[in-house]
């Protein structure tokens, strides 16, 4: 079989199977590795490490990093929208049913009770990164209570958690990039 | 056309800033797509966020495509799937031409250890954005937080726990004789 096609209908299984975000590629990727060689385990947590420190979501990264290496730039491309094509195909059918039937008192008692599951989700991910951020939970099994907050982490969160409330027109991409350099400056990792 | 294109590079300055997924992306939607340029609401995105927990495909690129086909139907949702991946595309391609140990390089670190921080603030002060229109009355409360603590301490599926809201809402609304 032709390698583009190949490709694309490799990442447009993955892309059709995994339900919920990125980390949900993980397993399909790996089964992936396994059959077709591609990439060995090794290179998917390298992938991981650097989807951590990239902008982009990681089943996006790995689509564009195995597409360049099986097939160089037109593979990364091929790769990627593979990836993306059967959501893309779903969202715009559920965007249409929305669309028609979004006032519909059935699909606004549904979404009533979304929207709250929804936000409960976005805070356990902030949570959950806040958890690996501003704390080292592996210290407290060492009985290393001082090891167990990260200091330096919990001042910057404090100090930013201040200055977004106060200053609210400025971008938060303005935040980001300050927070990159004040990590790089008081070696944050 | 235009607005297409506009779709396009809103998309792709987005997916450029999009450090750690789609949950990082919200404070970033907020601002560009909800204050800027007045898209969605921050209620439409909470529902995108809902549907795009139990659909195939990556968050951030879901919400991406619901926005542009809102906006410009089926050219938008496209033109927008293709902004929002369109950045990762060129970085990925440039580290793996060059750069092989980028992610161990100390400098890397250290900035995404500071990224990582300002991340969860963003996404503290996004939720709270979305609480006006997710918590509405009690029942909303209970149920964000059992989805909360759920999705915190056990294994649960996010989709499960989206479809089992889902069913509680119109259970409620039924029970309260609104259908």
């Amino acid at each position: 079989m032709d390698l583009y096609l190949k490709l694309f209908l490799e990442f447009a299984k993955t892309g059709l199977f995994a339900i919920g975000g990125g980390m949900a590629t993980i397993p399909f990727l790996t089964k992936m590795s396994d059959e077709t060689g591609w990439f060995t385990h090794m290179e998917l947590l390298n992938m991981i490490a650097v989807s951590e420190s990239t902008p982009g979501p990681i089943g996006v990264n790995m689509a564009s990093y195995v597409g360049y290496h099986l097939a160089g730039i037109s593979g990364s491309i091929v790769a990627t929208v593979g990836l993306v094509f059967p959501s893309l195909i779903i969202i715009l059918i559920v965007a249409q049913f929305l669309k028609r039937f979004g006032d519909s008192p059935i699909v606004k008692a549904v979404m009533y009770g979304l929207r709250a599951a929804s936000a409960g989700l976005i805070a356990a991910a902030g949570i959950s990164v806040a958890k690996v951020t501003l704390f080292n939970v592996k210290a407290l099994g060492t009985g290393n209570w001082g090891g167990f907050l990260n200091i330096k982490a919990i001042i910057l969160a404090v100090i930013l958690f201040y200055l977004t409330k106060k200053y609210k027109k400025v971008h938060p991409v303005a935040f980001l990039a300050a927070s990159a350099i004040i990590g790089v400056v008081f070696n944050f990792a | 056309m235009g607005e297409i294109i506009k779709l396009f590079l809103v998309f792709a300055r987005i997916g450029a800033v999009t450090f750690g997924g789609g949950y990082a992306m919200l404070p970033i939607l907020q601002r560009e797509v909800v204050e800027k340029y007045h898209w969605a609401t921050n209620d439409e995105l909470t529902d995108y966020y809902a549907v795009g927990q139990c659909t195939p495909g990556v968050i951030a690129v879901n919400t991406a495509t619901f926005v542009g086909s809102k906006i410009k139907g089926i050219p938008g949702g496209i033109s927008a799937t293709l902004g929002v991946v369109s950045p990762s595309i060129v970085i990925i391609t440039i580290i793996a031409a060059f750069l092989s140990n980028f992610a161990e390089l100390a400098v890397v670190k250290n900035a995404f250890a500071g990224i990582r921080v300002c991340v969860c603030v963003l996404i503290f002060n996004a939720v709270w954005k979305l609480l006006k229109g997710a918590v509405i009355d009690k029942l909303t409360f209970i149920i964000f937080l059992v989805v909360l603590l759920l999705s915190s301490f056990t294994d649960a599926a996010p989709a499960n726990l989206v479809v089992a809201a889902g069913i509680v809402g119109l259970a409620a609304k039924k029970i309260g004789g609104a259908l």
